[in-house]
Order: C-alpha cells, then structure tokens, then sequence
C-alpha cells in the first residue's frame, strides 16, 4: 500500500485546519462579545474532549479506572490544587487500579 | 483577547516541561507501536513532524496497519482535527503583527495544550510567552518520543498501564478548570460535555466535540440580554 499519500494528505489538511482560525481573525475586528463566546467556546471544546475521553472508549462505557483518575484531576483541581499535583494523581490512581486489576 | 481565565499559575514553565514529558511518553509509546505494527520507522517520524497531532496519528497508524481503507482513515483522522479551527481562532491574537511565515509555523504548533496554557494568560505578552514555549516544547518532546519510541521497538508496551491515558484529561482539565468557576461558562462546558458524551456513544471521534458547541447557545442569548 502507498505510505506516502495519506500521510501526506492528513498532514495538508490538518495544517489547513490550523491555519483557518488565525486566518479568520485577520480579516475581522473582534467585538467584547465575540471574543466572550470564543473564550467559552474554548472551555466548552476542552471540558467535551476531558468528558468524552474520560468516559467513551470505542463507542462504549470506558470502564472504572480512567474516569476514576480523571474525577481525582476534577476534583484536585476544583479545590485548587498545584498543576503537577493534579497530573500526577489522576495517572497514578488509573495506574494503580489498573495495577490492582481494576479495568 | 481578553482571557476569562484569571488565576495564572505559580510556575507556567514547570507546569509545561511535567505536560511535555507526559507528551513524550505518549509520543514513544506511539512509535514503538507504529515500529511494532510492521510499518517502517520513516512513518511514524514522519507523521509526527508533519501532521503532529497525536490523536489523529494514531487513528491513521492504526488503519495503515491493519490494511484498512486509507481514504477512510484520513477521513476519520481529519474529523478529529476538526476542533483546532476554533482553538487556533482563540489564540490567534498571540499572532497579530507577527510575519506570515512566522504565522505559519505558529499554526503548526496549535494543539489542545498549547491553546489551554495561552489561555490560562490574561495578559498579552504572558499569552504569547505560554503558546510559544508549550508549542515548541511540545514538538521537540513528542518527536524525540516518537523517535526513541521508533528506535527501541518492542521495549515499550502500554503507556496505559502508567495511566497516560488519565493525564491527558487531567491536564486539560486543570488548565480549564479556573474558567469554571464562572457560571455562565460552566452551564455551556456543562450542556456541551453532556451532548458530546452522548454523541460519543455513537458517532465516530471528533464528531461529539463539534457537537458540544451547541452548549454556548444559552450563552450566545445570555450575553445578547445584557449586551
């Protein structure tokens, strides 16, 4: 099978994906509005990618371990916690349940 | 732009070295499964310099692989992608008065935790210092990873087993979850990350995160009231 291709077609089109957004603002001012809406919308990607890679595995329910960890990240960093504390704690509890046999 | 987020961190640079490790990790558990899959070393390396996005890397790789439809493959990797045409808006403001080459190369570098750190900056310079430090950081990391992940093979099995997998949402979720505290951007984080869960169970990668966007409408009408 050719290698090249879609390599090269994935890396044309993301590159494009990525260029589109810086290339959007040039050609329009910014109301306090917009850029209001942005940030949320910034916040709303992020908390749907924690979510959904927390919680859906291949179309299915994740299991325990990694929405374990990630519920320990939520709530460190809800209660304000250091950034490496927060990291470390959510890798350690899925790796320890998982260690323990917990999938 | 203006950031809602107003607690920035003690330490930025420590905060990006611990994610640019973690990345790293990732990175070689990605090229010791591509070097393991039987694909030559040249693709994985390649990848990760050109299209440097590892969730769509390891979709592509994993299709590649097993002989499944490239055409399909692409497809399925672009749609996870999709996401960064309103991330790299959000942080297109570290690029005003930069040169278009410049502007390039800093568009190659958007990726979930460089827009996350930019955003935790309220300040311009602070803003622009945070997306040019994780950029970089993060491609040297992944591609050293890929590399030495390439090279030794079969030596390194699941990151799972070190929960790598739990540090990714971890991550983006302490970088976030100061935007949290305001209710009107929690509400929309809230209805999005229901909507997307849902559309996760049954649509293909990608898909439910666009969809979560639905979830800044209240907020889209909420702001008009007052505005």
């Amino acid at each position: 099978m050719n290698l090249v291709l879609p390599i090269v077609a994935l890396a044309v089109g993301t590159m494009a994906f990525r260029v589109a957004g810086p290339l959007l603002r040039t050609r329009m001012t910014l109301s306090p509005r917009v850029e209001q809406l942005t940030s949320v919308s910034v916040a709303v990607i992020f908390v749907a990618l924690v979510a959904t890679s927390a919680l859906v595995v291949d179309n299915g329910f994740a299991g325990v371990a990694l929405p374990a960890g990630v519920a320990v990240a939520a709530l460190l960093a809800w209660k304000k916690a250091p950034f490496v504390a927060i990291v470390v704690a959510a890798a350690s509890t899925t790796g320890i349940l998982r260690l323990l046999g917990v999938s | 732009m203006r950031s809602i987020l107003r607690t920035p961190p003690s330490s930025p640079s420590r905060d990006i070295a611990l994610v640019c490790l973690a990345d790293g990790l990732v990175g070689a558990s990605f090229g010791a499964i591509a070097v393991s899959a039987g694909l030559p070393i040249w693709v994985p390396v390649a990848m990760s310099v050109f299209v440097f996005a590892g969730a769509a890397q390891f979709i592509l790789v994993g299709v590649l692989a097993a002989g499944g439809n490239p055409l399909a493959a692409v497809a399925s990797a672009l749609l996870v992608n999709t996401r960064l045409v309103p991330l790299g808006f959000s942080i297109s403001d570290t690029f005003d008065g930069t040169s278009w080459p410049r502007k390039l190369l800093g568009s190659h570098l958007i990726t979930d935790e460089a827009v996350a750190f930019t955003a935790m900056e309220s300040e311009r310079t602070r803003r622009r210092a945070a997306f040019w430090l994780c950029g970089i950081g993060l491609f040297v990391a992944w591609n050293t990873g890929v590399l030495i992940g390439a090279f030794l093979g079969g030596q390194i099995t699941d990151t799972a087993a070190l929960g790598l997998d739990a540090a990714f949402p971890a991550v983006l979720i302490a970088l976030i979850m100061p935007a949290l505290r305001d209710a009107l951007t929690r509400n929309a984080a809230l209805i999005g990350a229901a909507i997307a869960v849902a559309a996760a169970l049954v649509l293909p990668p990608g898909l439910p995160v666009l969809l979560a966007l639905l979830g800044v409408i209240p907020a889209y009408v909420a702001t008009k009231v007052n505005a």
